[in-house]
Parts: structure tokens; C-alpha cells; sequence
């Protein structure tokens, strides 16, 4: 079967994703606490505003206003009955803000984790995570989303649970886990690991890769990792912050300058991601410049640690957890093992 | 690498032996074989006071190290921290009976319009696998919830917690309201969650930002001794 984002992945060398959701939503009012899911339908005016942000500043693909757009997640605001019809409306809008756009341009359906812990170690069932991701990805693809994307994640559990839940819903989807400790996700996920798992299941994603995490450093190191496990062919994704938090007057504003983040672009074709976009923090303005630098600079090879620091920054932690590191964390001396 | 010899009865261990296994067990995750340990020392005539120092937070205090070094992430944790507050269960009252010394009192709690408690559970159990008093707040809490708690509870610690950039500025909304009301200087405020740094801390007015559990108990001890030295020479 193919679909928009198969097609522009087999002609194009590298696609343009999208940018800060969130962050382009408090600039239009969005208060700290408040779902941005709700104003899909309270204020599609200013949804369709941020889509067009990143239609206007060149992405090839954007996501939806849905991450939260689950059961567990809409439940805080008292909100969880409107699932399907709030990822519904998310995906309409970008339809039109797509299809206005006269380029071809991948509507991806934007779902994030639902914030509860799986079992054994938490309380939530696979069955009960299948059935809301499912829900999830049914309201964005009857609102007409072109795949689902599945984003942020830190359990591998849980990304197997959006993958059989995308796979019920026969849906093409992509899948991007956050790496935000020491070079793992919070659940202690490494880049090589996602790599390997992603590769067996039943119904494998067109693309995966990471967002969001602590910098633009760190997701290249995560990408270098990743790329190694995933070998040639792999599609990856690359979706980073804007540099890091800062709270500035009264709002959060991220430290990454478009110049960076053009830099950042470019690093991340040449460490083997073909979908680039940002994350938190990552505005119109960067997207362009991003666009601007993939556009009129050539591959290079691929980037070292050290050429990466240089360019963006130092890395949060010394080590990710992949390579050599795998085998020589230093592991505590036991007295003995219990059966 | 269940060989047939590693097979340990706790209750043949000596009393060092047991405590450096209950320590492995805290790090491993069994529950089980912690309550069975904690009864073990306290049929011994252990002091639960001891018994919660030497075997259980010096446990945790192991895992901590091996949390924020990156050797051990959530879920093992989590296990862990199961496994003490299983012992904790057995303890509690008898700690309450011997009145033995407490650290502190915190509130926590995850800022409105977040849902994510993973972080804010870790530090409330690493917290009183130290020996503070925790008072949990939940998830999703308006100001008003966090103003209430530390007028009624009169904790020395807020502890506030955000995992989407979305809502990570809420904290600063429950910063200016203490503020308003005259109260900020009465606690010590800790905020943690995956997209703060230290910088952003700062910024909105909090004592200090906690990068992980280990580091929240950590700090959180600093500024009791803190007090309780500013207490002594005033």
C-alpha cells in the first residue's frame, strides 16, 4: 500500500518534519495547564495558524495538535469521552492546511504516550494502552491524517502497544522514542535497542527515530547510535529541541538560534536521519533556516562526537549507553545472586 | 544463574550478612524477601530505627547512586522502591510508637494539566526511604491545592513537578502565589520533571531544580541541615 509519506520517502533524499507544538501554542495564548487538544475544537483558527507555520516555512511533513489526544491524558480535563472527536478535528484542519499548500505535504497524526506507567512495573494493562492508542489513531485517521505518529515514548512496552494498536488499525505509522537520561529514555531504552526492536515487529514503522530529549547534541548521538543498529535502508528520524529551556518574562523560550538549528539539519542527514524537524522550541523561523541550510549544503560524511560538540554544544551525559558502553557500565559488585 | 548453591535462607545469615543481603534485595527488587528480612531483625530485637537506617535507606541510598549515575533507570527504581515500602509498611507504626527522629516534612505534588507521576512517585519514595515525611498531592494540581496542603500540613518542603513543557511554567503560577501571600520564605521549593533545568529553577523563584529522586533527597537533606544550623545560631 502505498501512501503520501511512502512517495515522497522514495523520491526524496531527505524530508523537512515540523517543529515546537507547544511552543508555538503558548505564543498564541495557550495557558500553562490547559490541553491543547481542546482548542482544536475551541480555536481551529489558531490550530490552522500553527499548521501553517510549518507549511509556510518549507516542512514536507507536520504533526497534528493531538499529542495528548488520548483517554488517559484528556481525562485531567475531564475530556476523555472527546478523543475521536478531537483528533478527528485535529487531522481536518491539517488536511486543509495541506492540501492548500499545492506541494505534497504528509499530514502525520501526532500521539503521544499516554503518561501511565505498563505493567509489571505500573498499572497499565497492554490491552487497556492497545485500546486507547487505537482510539487515538482512529479519530486522526477519520479526520484524514496520511500515517500516525506515535512520539515521545520511553517504554519499549508501550511503543509495542501504539505499534499493535496502529496494526489493528491497518494504519502506516512512524515511531520516535524521547532519550532524555544519560543518553537513554527514562525507562533506560538505549538508541541500539530501539533500532533492534523496531526492526521485529509484526507490522515495522515506515520511519523511527528520536524527539524531543535534552539538546540538539544529544539527538545526533542518539542518531549515530541508532543508525549503526538500523543499517542502510533504515528511514530515521531526527526531531530535537531548539537548544534548552529558559524562562524569559513570563514565557519559556528555548536557547537554540535558526542558525543553530541549521547547523543541527545538516549534522543530522549526515549521521543518517532522512525526516529532520525539531522539536520544543523550534519556530517557524528555525524551520526555514533548517530548509535553507538541507537545501544548499552537500552531504558530508558522517559527523564525529567531537564535530558535533563543536558545532552544537556539549553532550548531557558522557555516555548513551550504546557501543562499548553497553557491556562496561560498571555494574555493582554483588555478594551473590539470588535464584 | 539460579545455581542450586545460591539458594540463601535470610533467617541463616548473621546479622551483617543479612543486612548486606537485604541491601542487594532493595537493588534487585524483592519485596518479598525485604519483608521477610525486616521481620527477621526485628524477632532479633533490632530497633526499627535501625533497622530502617542500615538496611532499607542505606539501600536505597545504593540504588540512588546507581539512578543518577545512569547504571539503573525507572523501572528498576520503581521495583526498588516497592520492595522498601513494603519493609517501610512494617516499620511505620512501630517508628511511630519509639518516636524516632524524623528529618522533615515535604508536600509534592504534579502541576495542573500534567499527569505524569513517575518522577513525583520516585521522589516521594526516595524521600521516605530517607526518613522525611511525604504528603502526596497527586497529579493534575491547581495552586489553590498546593496553598491548601501548606497551610494545613505546615511542611518544610514543596516539592512540584512537570513533565511537558506545556505545563512546567504552572510551577511558576504556585511560586508567585506564595509569594503574593507572603509565604514563599516559610518552605524550601524543589521542582524537578524531565524538561526543567537548573537555570530554569532559578528563574522562576524555586530553591533549587532536582535533576532525578537521588538528587531531590540529596538537596532536600542539605537544606533541613541547613535550618536546622540557621535555628541553632539564631
Amino acid at each position: 500500500m502505498t501512501n503520501a509519506l511512502t512517495r515522497l520517502l522514495e523520491t526524496r533524499d531527505w524530508l523537512l518534519a515540523d517543529g515546537a507544538t507547544g511552543t508555538n501554542l503558548f505564543n498564541m495564548g495557550l495557558m500553562s495547564g490547559d490541553a491543547p487538544e481542546l482548542w482544536n475544537a475551541d480555536e481551529p483558527a489558531k490550530i490552522r495558524a500553527l499548521y501553517d507555520g510549518a507549511v509556510n516555512a518549507g516542512s514536507d511533513l507536520f504533526l497534528t495538535n493531538s499529542f495528548g489526544g488520548n483517554a488517559s491524558r484528556l481525562k485531567l480535563h475531564d475530556a476523555q469521552n472527546r478523543v475521536l472527536e478531537l483528533n478527528r478535528i485535529s487531522a481536518e484542519i491539517a488536511r486543509e492546511a495541506a492540501d492548500a499548500s499545492g506541494r505534497d505535504i504528509v499530514v502525520a497524526g501526532s500521539v503521544g504516550p499516554t503518561g501511565d506507567i505498563m505493567e509489571p512495573v505500573g498499572t497499565l494493562s497492554h490491552a487497556r494502552a492497545v485500546e486507547m492508542f487505537e482510539e487515538a489513531g482512529r479519530g486522526l485517521l477519520d479526520g484524514g491524517a496520511d500515517v500516525l505518529w506515535v512520539e515521545t515514548i520511553s517504554a519499549e512496552e508501550e511503543m509495542r502497544a501504539a505499534a499493535e494498536a496502529f496494526a489493528n488499525l491497518d494504519a502506516p505509522w512512524c515511531g520516535t522514542m524521547s532519550f532524555d537520561t544519560a543518553g537513554r529514555t527514562m525507562m533506560g531504552v538505549t538508541s541500539t535497542r530501539l533500532a533492534e526492536f523496531m526492526a521485529t515487529l509484526p507490522k515495522p514503522p515506515l520511519a523511527f527515530g528520536a524527539n524531543c530529549g535534552t539538546g540538539a547534541s544529544d539527538l545526533l548521538r542518539t542518531m549515530l547510535g541508532m543508525a549503526d543498529a538500523a543499517g542502510e535502508g533504515a528511514n530515521l528520524i531526527a526531531k530535537g529541541n531548539a537548544g534548552i529551556p529558559k524562562y524569559v518574562d513570563g514565557h519559556i523560550h528555548y536557547d537554540g538560534t535558526p542558525e543553530l538549528m541549521a547547523d543541527y539539519a545538516v549534522l543530522a542527514r549526515d549521521c543518517g536521519a532522512k525526516i529532520i524537524g525539531g522539536c520544543c522550541g523550534t519556530m517557524p523561523d528555525h524551520l526555514r533556516h533548517m530548509r535553507a541550510a538541507l537545501e544548499d549544503t552537500p552531504r558530508g560524511p558522517r559527523p564525529t562526537l567531537e564535530t558535533i560538540v563543536e558545532k552544537l554544544g556539549d553532550f548531557s551525559s558522557a555516555s548513551d549507553g550504546t557501543g562499548e558502553d553497553a557491556n562496561a557500565a560498571p555494574r555493582r559488585e554483588r555478594r551473590r545472586r539470588r535464584a | 544463574m539460579a545455581d542450586e548453591e545460591d539458594d540463601i535462607i535470610l533467617s541463616e545469615l548473621d546479622d551483617e550478612e543479612l543486612v548486606l543481603q537485604m541491601h542487594d534485595d532493595l537493588y534487585d527488587g524483592l519485596k518479598e524477601e525485604i519483608t521477610e528480612a525486616v521481620n527477621i531483625l526485628l524477632e532479633r530485637g533490632w530497633q526499627p530505627y535501625d533497622i530502617l537506617t542500615k538496611a532499607l535507606v542505606e539501600g536505597m541510598r545504593i540504588v540512588g547512586i546507581d539512578f543518577r549515575d545512569g547504571i539503573l533507570f525507572v523501572p528498576e527504581v520503581l521495583l526498588a522502591a516497592n520492595s522498601m515500602k513494603a519493609g517501610m509498611a512494617i516499620l511505620k507504626p512501630l517508628l511511630a510508637e519509639t518516636g524516632a527522629p524524623r528529618l522533615g516534612k515535604m508536600v509534592i505534588g504534579t502541576v495542573k494539566g500534567d499527569i505524569h507521576d513517575i518522577g513525583k512517585n520516585l521522589v516521594s519514595m526516595m524521600m521516605e526511604g530517607a526518613g522525611f515525611e511525604v504528603l502526596d498531592l497527586g497529579i493534575n494540581n491547581p495552586v489553590e491545592n498546593y496553598i491548601e496542603a501548606l497551610e494545613s500540613e505546615e511542611p518544610d518542603i514543596l516539592g512540584m513537578s512537570a513533565l511537558l513543557t506545556t505545563t512546567m511554567p504552572y510551577m511558576k503560577v504556585v511560586i508567585d502565589t506564595m509569594v503574593e501571600k507572603g509565604m514563599r520564605d516559610d518552605y524550601v521549593v524543589l521542582v524537578g520533571g524531565a524538561p526543567l533545568n537548573e537555570e530554569f529553577g532559578k528563574a522562576i523563584g524555586a530553591d533549587a531544580y532536582c535533576r532525578d529522586a537521588a538528587v531531590a533527597v540529596e538537596t532536600a537533606k542539605e537544606f533541613m541541615a541547613r535550618r536546622h544550623n540557621q535555628m541553632a545560631t539564631a
